[in-house]
């Protein structure tokens, strides 16, 4: 490939990264009913990650660069796991509606609260101000027994208005021999989950590392700092909005582009 | 980040500091402890690490002394964070496997598989994976825990001084890497499992060696038992030492040898099987001290169930000559039946000849694989496997599209070095080494 060649196709790429920056809220002004504890809920759907659907235009990664290829005008349809609806699980996995059906019991005010169910996995949505009485019910219901944190993990979905960061806890019954998954979401102008630490103190280090890749704030957490990043760095490296930097590379007169700004096939 | 003025590896002279502060170096420590003395405080703030050659890599320890005890213990991480979950945002399903495998290196294979399990799951291919893969895939693991078993125990060894134990672990870790380099072409690193199967087939002398490599361990291992079993240095300095009962270890999140030391028979191999392992004859073992020693046994004697089922693996796997390694899906798999060359690394001329001087078609739809790579279904799984440490587990997150849009590990060794202050707390500093060694924390899964 020739100089003029490589040069064209970075310039092409770099106008408009395909993971660029994600304009982070354009109203934050509206978000005045929001205070830090979490108070106001928000919604499930629509807009969740439950069972939505979005429809992908493009290829290549390049737009607004007058492509003629076609493949600008290819559209890509992606399906969300939907909502399950009951029975959850049947033969193996007939335990699913136990649980759930246990959790509202113990805690009514969950009502019918969203469950998805994909590849043989139980994800259940919890909105973020019951999480705590949750957790402290999975653990210590004898029917439960979800007495094993594996761990937390962060997902930002910068598309998912008012939800845009989830937390997600697996959870381990030794007891009963099953795992199931919490999902918790929480708009990034008010980035606060309660802490499952005084539950589980197993998540004390994956809710510092979610504070630190993600900057959700765990309330009620013994000591929210950073854990890998130094302690002074700014920013949250893991969410989309956080570029991931690099330097071109030079191989055989050719320039090729750091990874986030190369073609992308997403 | 601020500009740095100052040397960064010395204490900030404007920080305000509780206390004086040394710098030490390698030098004498005389005058430090002169100096300390004649101020008579007798509580000390210790920085072990991140360089110290008893902190398993770039380990912070923060320690409290009184005297000789530990009164306070925090851990520093985060020294060798890499961004590798950033990383694999911007690259393909396939080439994830390439940055996973890099985390704990001394469990690579672990991280691949429990990777690509979630993929697979995703991709609702589970049930279509070779058994032949399978079967690779669990020989491999298996001769994974040996190795990292053995640099657990070496460096362990190491630590207290028994540099025998450690020159033998290396010599026969190093054996297993032999093995490992044969089949996959590295040493470490491999990238060797792959969404759909494994990137290549055994080469036909690979079983040999590894029947000739079992001989070689149940000729050896059992030096370890005879070095370290039954030595009274070894056994005081182990004993009693790094003690976390069943209940502490559940609410830490401890998994692996820690846990089953504490008593329980918690291994995911059995209890949720994964690649075929409940088709495996092989024990579960447990101890009842909870301590380092148990922990030291445990890993021995998982060393001797892993032999058996790498026995039962190679026996499987001479019948399978010729079985395909990769899914038989064009759109998921990369060529698999791959030659290996002189270097190591494998090549397929048959493909290359089709793709090349046959079909279009054929060389069009390699290009698009290679390059873009396959999409993978929006959802999210999470599949653990039960690595040497304990539980690692791969929170794959797709949005459809040809790369992960979030792949983060649950490192087996970040849990359970949360465990160092309720192990090292109330001990002597001495033992603070043997109960950290005896988590079996590897930095480069910590920080990731």
């Amino acid at each position: 490939m020739s100089d003029d060649k490589a040069e064209n196709i970075k310039n092409r790429v770099t106008e408009e990264p395909v993971d660029g920056p994600v304009d982070p809220d354009p109203n934050p002004a509206e978000r005045d009913d929001l205070d830090a504890s979490g108070a106001v809920e928000p919604a499930i759907a629509p807009g969740g990650r439950v069972g939505i659907s979005e429809v992908r235009t493009g290829q290549f990664g390049v737009r607004g660069s007058g492509d003629t290829s076609g493949y600008g005008g290819l559209t890509h349809q992606v399906e969300w796991p939907a909502a399950a609806r009951r029975p959850y699980g049947e033969g193996d996995t007939a335990w699913f509606d136990d649980v759930v059906d246990r959790l509202i019991e113990l805690q009514p005010t969950l009502g019918e609260l969203p469950v998805v169910v994909h590849r043989g996995e139980l994800t259940l949505h919890i909105p973020r101000k019951q999480l705590a009485e949750v957790a402290k019910h999975l653990r210590d219901d004898a029917a439960l027994r979800f007495e094993f944190c594996s761990g937390v993990s962060g997902v930002h979905y910068p598309h998912d208005t008012d939800r845009e960061l989830h937390a997600v806890i697996h959870l381990v019954s030794m007891t009963h021999n099953r795992r199931i998954r919490l999902e918790v979401a929480c708009p990034e102008s008010d980035p606060h989950i309660p802490s499952i630490v005084p539950t589980y103190p197993a998540a004390d280090w994956h809710e510092r590392e979610t504070w630190d890749m993600f900057g959700i704030i765990f309330d009620g957490h013994p000591g929210l700092t950073r854990i890998l990043m130094p302690d002074d760095w700014p920013g949250h490296p893991q969410r989309k909005d956080y570029p991931l930097g690099g330097v071109d590379v030079e191989y055989k007169g050719a320039t090729i582009p750091p990874p986030d700004q190369r073609r992308s096939y997403n | 980040m601020s500009a740095t003025t100052h040397d960064p590896y010395s204490a900030d002279p404007s920080a305000p500091a509780e206390g004086t502060v040394y710098t030490a170096g390698g030098a004498d420590w005389d005058a430090i402890a002169d100096a300390q003395a004649e101020r008579g405080d007798e509580r000390i703030v210790v920085n072990m690490g991140p360089q110290h050659p008893s902190t398993h890599g770039v380990l912070r320890l923060v320690l409290e002394i009184d005297g000789e005890s530990v009164t306070e213990a925090r851990c520093g991480i985060g020294y060798l964070h890499t961004g590798i979950e950033k990383n694999m945002e911007y690259r393909s399903w396939t080439q994830g496997v390439t940055f996973c495998t890099r985390m704990d290196y001394l469990t690579p294979l672990y991280q691949e598989a429990s990777y690509c399990l979630g993929v697979e799951r995703l991709l609702d291919i589970e049930d279509d994976i070779p058994e032949k893969a399978s079967v690779i895939r669990v020989m491999m693991m298996e001769l994974n825990r040996i190795s990292s078993h053995l640099v657990c125990i070496a460096t362990g060894g190491m630590e207290i001084g028994a540099l025998t134990v450690m020159t033998i672990g290396f010599r026969e870790r190093e054996k297993v890497l032999d093995a490992f380099e044969l089949i996959t072409g590295l040493r470490m690193n491999h990238a060797y499992f792959r969404p759909g199967g494994v990137s290549q087939d055994l080469p036909d002398n690979a079983l040999d060696h590894v029947k000739d490599l079992v001989a070689w361990m149940k000729k050896h291992l059992p030096e370890y038992a005879a070095f370290c079993n039954e030595n009274p240095i070894f056994k005081r300095r182990l004993c009693d030492v790094g003690y976390m009962d069943l209940s502490t270890c559940l609410a830490l999140g401890i998994t692996g040898p820690p846990l089953r030391s504490a008593g329980l028979d918690w291994d995911l191999r059995k209890k949720q099987p994964y690649c075929g392992y409940e088709t495996y004859d092989f024990d579960v073992l447990t101890h009842s001290d909870a301590d380092a020693y148990g922990r030291f046994i445990i890993r021995l004697e998982e060393m001797y169930e892993s032999l058996k089922i790498i026995e039962q693996c190679v026996e499987r796997l001479e019948k399978m000559k010729g079985d395909p390694v990769m899914v038989d899906d064009p759109k998921i798999a990369w060529p698999a039946q791959l030659a290996l060359g002189p270097d190591g690394m494998g090549n397929s001329h048959d493909h290359l000849r089709h793709i090349m001087g046959e079909s279009m078609e054929a060389l069009i739809h390699h290009f698009k694989l290679v390059t873009e790579g396959f999409k993978v279904p929006a959802g999210q799984a999470y599949v653990p496997v039960e690595s040497p440490r304990g539980e690692l587990g791969a929170h794959i997150v797709s949005d459809g599209g040809t790369r992960p849009f979030r792949a983060h590990f649950r490192d087996p060794s970040f849990a359970n070095l949360q465990a160092m202050p309720a192990v090292a707390e109330g001990g002597m500093i001495a033992d603070v080494v043997v109960a950290v060694a005896s988590l079996d924390p590897v930095m480069g899964g910590v920080d990731r």
